[in-house]
């Protein structure tokens, strides 16, 4: 698999990204600097976290103005595979790549704790090493993560299955409690309609070896790497 | 030309910043204070000097970069 992962200004979680798809593949991914072009035969671009411009105007908002986005939203036209996590999500949310938004939290506090989070749809090139209904543990460190969308948005992602991850508690059960950030329907992570593309707030790359405190987050890029075995 | 871009949370979607100011407020004895919704306001001097055209470029702007319009409207006066 050939990875890129795409450093703004700003971006500060790119080098863990690179630990969970090195560790994964066994092959370093490319850390692109936004000014540069995305190289051809690429299997998968990343969004990692951070403050990507200093969350200025709408965390998100100036990245996904970059140029290199552009060519982000062609790769993504040509079916190319994207993981967006934490400012990553929300810039693939301002860049109309998947739908929605992502409020201030509901607490008003920035949230840095674990969450558990589970799979709603396995199967997918982000999530086929879990089963539909598995519960893992992810960190999570954010001030803007409350998703939000109208209600017939939220109805069509619940029906046509694009709801990738949700809150829930320690019994799996999806409750206002587990909810931290007060996201819609507990909504942690979405898929795009062909689901190549993948966005989320908590960290799975922040949990990808026992010297970080678990492997919890390790099969969302054993799939990747399972997925995506490129020529 | 100027023109001033008012952003606001769109209503029904939650604003935990304008209700913890809400908060804010009563604590300090302002009650009364039925509800606050907090927005921002942008100020963009144009080169443009017809009004109309000016307005019709800044709402192009909003809904383009300044607004998120899943969840913020804007209305744009021109001074």
């Amino acid at each position: 698999m050939k990875a890129a992962i795409i450093v703004f200004p700003g971006t500060n979680r790119e080098r863990d990204m690179r630990i969970a798809l090195k560790r994964a593949t066994g092959r370093e991914p490319l850390m692109l600097f936004h000014r540069e072009p995305l190289p051809a035969g690429l299997d998968l671009v990343v969004l990692a976290g951070g403050f990507s411009y200093g969350d200025y105007l709408r965390c998100g908002a100036m990245a996904a103005q970059s140029p290199i986005m552009r060519e982000v939203k062609e790769f993504a036209a040509r079916g190319g595979h994207i993981l967006g996590v934490c400012n990553g999500f929300q810039i693939l949310i301002e860049a109309g790549l998947l739908p929605g938004g992502l409020l201030r939290n509901a607490s008003l506090r920035f949230l840095s704790m674990d969450c558990i989070l589970r799979v709603e749809r396995a199967g997918t090139a982000f999530t086929s090493r879990w089963q539909k209904g598995a519960t893992f543990r992810a960190p999570m460190a954010h001030g803007d993560g409350n998703y939000f969308a109208d209600e017939a948005t939220l109805d069509r992602l619940e029906g046509e299955g694009l709801v990738a991850f949700r809150y829930v508690n320690e019994a799996g059960e999806a409750t206002e409690a587990a909810n931290r950030n007060g996201s819609a329907r507990n909504i942690a992570g979405i898929f795009s309609p062909n689901l190549r593309i993948c966005g989320l707030m908590p960290h799975p790359e922040d949990l990808v070896d026992e010297l970080m405190g678990g492997t919890d987050g390790l099969p969302m890029f054993e799939s990747l790497a399972e997925s995506l075995v490129s020529a | 030309m100027k023109a001033r871009v008012y952003v606001m949370p769109k209503a029904g979607v939650l604003d935990p910043q304008g209700k913890a100011i809400g908060h804010a407020l009563e604590g300090l004895g302002f009650t009364g204070v039925k509800e606050v919704r907090a927005g921002k306001v942008i100020e963009l001097d144009l080169a443009e000097t017809d009004p109309a055209k000016a307005k019709a470029a800044a709402e192009d702007m909003a809904r383009r970069l300044l607004a998120n319009t899943v969840i913020e409207s804007f209305r744009v006066e021109i001074a």
